[in-house]
């Protein structure tokens, strides 16, 4: 599904992605993980599409098509999706406007009619269920408001919905105490499925006791320095990140 | 210039004069504004004495003013002495005769804005009176305002059936001496609405001058006065709509509404005047004065204003808070792009006890517009206890254009309470990379941006107008990023 090869990416003068080179299947769940600095969300925000980055070398193919050709907002109604550390908030755009925008919009490329109202709503409350949030949830604006937990689960209840087929998760744990986590891991863990792939990308490996990862790798200075299954976040957590960063020195 | 050219340009603009005396003669004056210009219209409009010479004092005191200069706008001098102060409706022979020869990009808009082909046609301009049955649609609507006592007639019509009522309330919240373009209008005021809502009446529906939108193409002096009697309620919108000309039009309309006891008068307007184009050539010169005046106790005026066209905006929707725990609101929208200039705020005069005024002001500046919020809350020694709360937010989109606020505040009471919030804020490329990532496209992103932005201000609009407000900044934003 996902194909990353030799992907190097600067930020102004500064080399941030040093030849990362992944392959992610459907049905996969991977696990990037890695010290503060490591690249491991620049990794993410590149496959989405975020202004601000340079590739300077290398191929991702996504579903056999060159991702990086495409505009963000074609690689998400391509089903690509990110779950974002810090949500933005938009403030008097409330929250299921914004999400109906979003499926109508995907729905448009596929030539298929506008979704309705009703059922759409429904549709929204069924997953707020699952992910426990409240039904004031409706007339809030996008994130407004929002504490951090609430934010996270605001991501995951919008994935949801969008039922994307590339999910990235970019410190979705982050800030989250452990009932949120489980929520949260809960809302993840429903979407899995033979046609969906998911890419984590946590400083912790404690998200991954709930979501257990098909692989695991280790990001360092730009590229992976280690790959493994998921016995390895358990030994990273053991050891520190010292022991492989050290290693790829 | 040369001698054929002379030729050219008299013989154009004498084709264009005669085309109109000629069709239309007795329903015509020409340009140019004295004592006997004034004596005519009111003359044609069969007026009482009592307005003829009110109109000439208007007059009179007009002829000692000067064009203001003070507002953050830029214009040419406007040559008065040019314009033609009263055109009969039909008279239109510059005017398109179907659609087929209406620009494309204007109906275009007026797609987008969901407007039905036969109301495209009219507020294209097009004389389609034929087509469109206005007649029984204006005519079922009175009968159910007129089993409620609610009177709701152009203004010549009030003039005629009510002049007691006009006399009793015109000009006694914007005097005949009040400014320059009041007293224009004062002078030669072609035609307007006229409300009344008696004393504990409801008004059955939300009145609008959507209906009347034809009428709107040929006074450019229209002079609306609404006065809703004590513990009446009223919701009036006003929808403005012009077609595209090359040349600067002045649109000088006075607006006065009267509150008595515990009366709530609601003025909503959408105003979409031709801008002009991206070069700035064109559009209206929309310089108008509003002023409610809160007479009774617990009494409560609300304006809100979306504007988004005229090259010019310039106007103040204002309210006296005279009576004792009235209520003034403002809730305003203002956008320019292009070379579109704005210069709008409100006045809030706090003059009895316990009054209390909100002002919610949203400028919205893309392109080279230049947005300006000039706003006064004055509370004077007698408003013991009055309350001001006014908030003021600016986004800018692109880096050409201006916002600038001028919040003026004048407290002669200690015991006043005035709040001011102002904010300056851009679309942040974080927001658009969220709704980009969701799949929507940079163009409905910007305007859900927008619209959020502007939500505390669409939320006191009718619904219907909401939608339409929504649509029309869309419209208007157009191209404005990216």
């Amino acid at each position: 599904m996902l194909k990353i090869d030799n992907l190097q990416v600067s930020v102004g003068d500064k080399k941030v992605l040093n030849g990362v080179t992944l392959e992610v299947s459907a049905g996969e769940v991977h696990a990037i993980m890695g010290p503060n600095g490591s690249g491991k969300s620049t990794l993410a925000h590149v496959l989405a599409g975020r202004p601000g980055y340079t590739v300077t070398a290398g191929t991702v193919l996504y579903e056999g098509h060159d991702l990086l050709a495409l505009p963000p907002e074609a690689r998400a109604r391509a089903g690509v999706f990110l779950g974002f550390q810090y949500p933005v908030e938009i403030p008097g755009v409330n929250n299921v406007y914004l999400l109906k925008a979003a499926v109508n919009a995907a729905r448009k490329q596929r030539g298929l009619p506008e979704v309705d109202a009703f059922d759409f709503l429904g549709l929204v409350r069924e997953k707020m269920q699952l992910m426990q949030m409240d039904d004031s949830f409706l007339s809030r604006g996008v994130n407004e408001g929002f504490s951090g937990g609430e934010k996270k689960r605001n991501e995951i209840l919008q994935m949801l919905v969008l039922e994307p087929r590339l999910a990235l998760l970019d410190e979705t744990d982050s800030g989250l105490d452990i009932d949120a986590m489980k929520v949260v891991a809960q809302g993840v863990n429903s979407l899995r499925s033979p046609e969906r792939a998911l890419v984590l990308v946590t400083h912790y490996q404690r998200l991954l006791d709930y979501i257990v990862p098909d692989r695991v790798h280790v990001l360092a200075r730009g590229r992976i320095v280690r790959s493994g299954d998921r016995t390895l976040a358990l030994e990273l957590e053991k050891r520190g990140y010292d022991w492989v960063t050290g290693q790829a020195a | 210039m040369s001698e054929s050219s002379v030729k050219l340009e008299s013989l154009l603009s004498r084709g264009y004069s005669q085309g109109f005396v000629t069709d239309i003669e007795s329903d015509t004056v020409p340009p140019g504004l004295d004592e006997d210009v004034v004596r005519l219209i009111s003359r044609k409009k069969k007026e009482p004495a009592f307005l003829t010479e009110w109109r000439l004092k208007a007059l009179r005191h007009w002829l000692t003013m000067s064009e203001p200069r003070w507002a953050h706008v830029q214009f040419k001098p406007i040559d008065y002495q040019a314009i033609s102060y009263y055109s009969a409706p039909k008279a239109r022979t510059d005017g398109p005769k179907s659609l087929d020869e209406v620009d494309p990009k204007l109906l275009e808009t007026y797609e987008k804005l969901g407007v039905p082909l036969h109301e495209r046609a009219r507020l294209a301009g097009v004389a389609v009176d034929a087509v469109f049955d206005s007649v029984s649609v204006a005519t079922t609507f009175k009968e159910r305002l007129s089993e409620a006592g609610v009177i709701f007639l152009p203004f010549s019509q009030a003039v005629q059936q009510h002049p007691e009522l006009i006399e009793q309330y015109l000009g006694t919240v914007v005097p005949h001496s009040d400014n320059f373009f009041a007293a224009l209008n004062s002078a030669v005021f072609s035609d307007g609405s006229f409300v009344y809502v008696p004393k504990g009446v409801r008004s059955p529906m939300e009145l609008s001058t959507y209906f009347r939108i034809n009428a709107l193409n040929t006074g450019q002096f229209e002079r609306t006065l609404i006065i809703a009697d004590s513990g009446s309620y009223v919701s009036y919108l006003e929808g403005c709509s012009a077609p595209m000309r090359d040349e600067n039009q002045l649109h000088a309309a006075v607006v006065e509404l009267i509150a008595l006891d515990d009366a709530y008068i609601k003025y909503s307007t959408v105003q979409n005047w031709y801008p002009g184009d991206a070069q700035g050539r064109g559009g209206i010169y929309n310089f108008v004065t509003k002023r409610g005046e809160c007479r009774g106790r617990h009494s409560r005026i609300s304006w809100t204003q979306v504007e988004t066209g005229s090259a010019i905006t310039w106007k103040y929707p204002s309210c006296v808070l005279r009576g004792a725990g009235s209520i003034g609101e403002f809730y305003s929208v203002a956008t320019v792009n292009n070379r579109q200039q704005a210069d709008t705020g409100t006045k809030m005069i706090h003059i009895g006890a316990d009054t209390r005024s909100t002002i919610v002001s949203k400028g919205i500046s893309a392109g080279h517009g230049q947005n300006t919020y000039r706003g006064l809350v004055k509370v004077l020694p007698s408003a013991q206890g009055a309350r001001n709360f006014t908030q003021c937010d600016s986004l800018l989109m692109g880096g050409e254009c201006g916002a600038h606020t001028f919040p003026y505040v004048e407290v002669k009471n200690p015991s006043a309470t005035v709040e001011h919030e102002a904010s300056t804020s851009k679309i942040s490329d974080e927001q658009l990379f969220y709704c980009l990532q969701r799949g929507i496209s940079q163009e409905d992103a910007v305007n859900m941006i927008v619209s959020g932005f502007c939500k505390s201000v669409f939320k006191e609009l009718p619904m219907e107008f909401a939608v339409e407000a929504q649509n029309l900044l869309a419209v208007s934003l157009e191209g404005a990023v990216g």
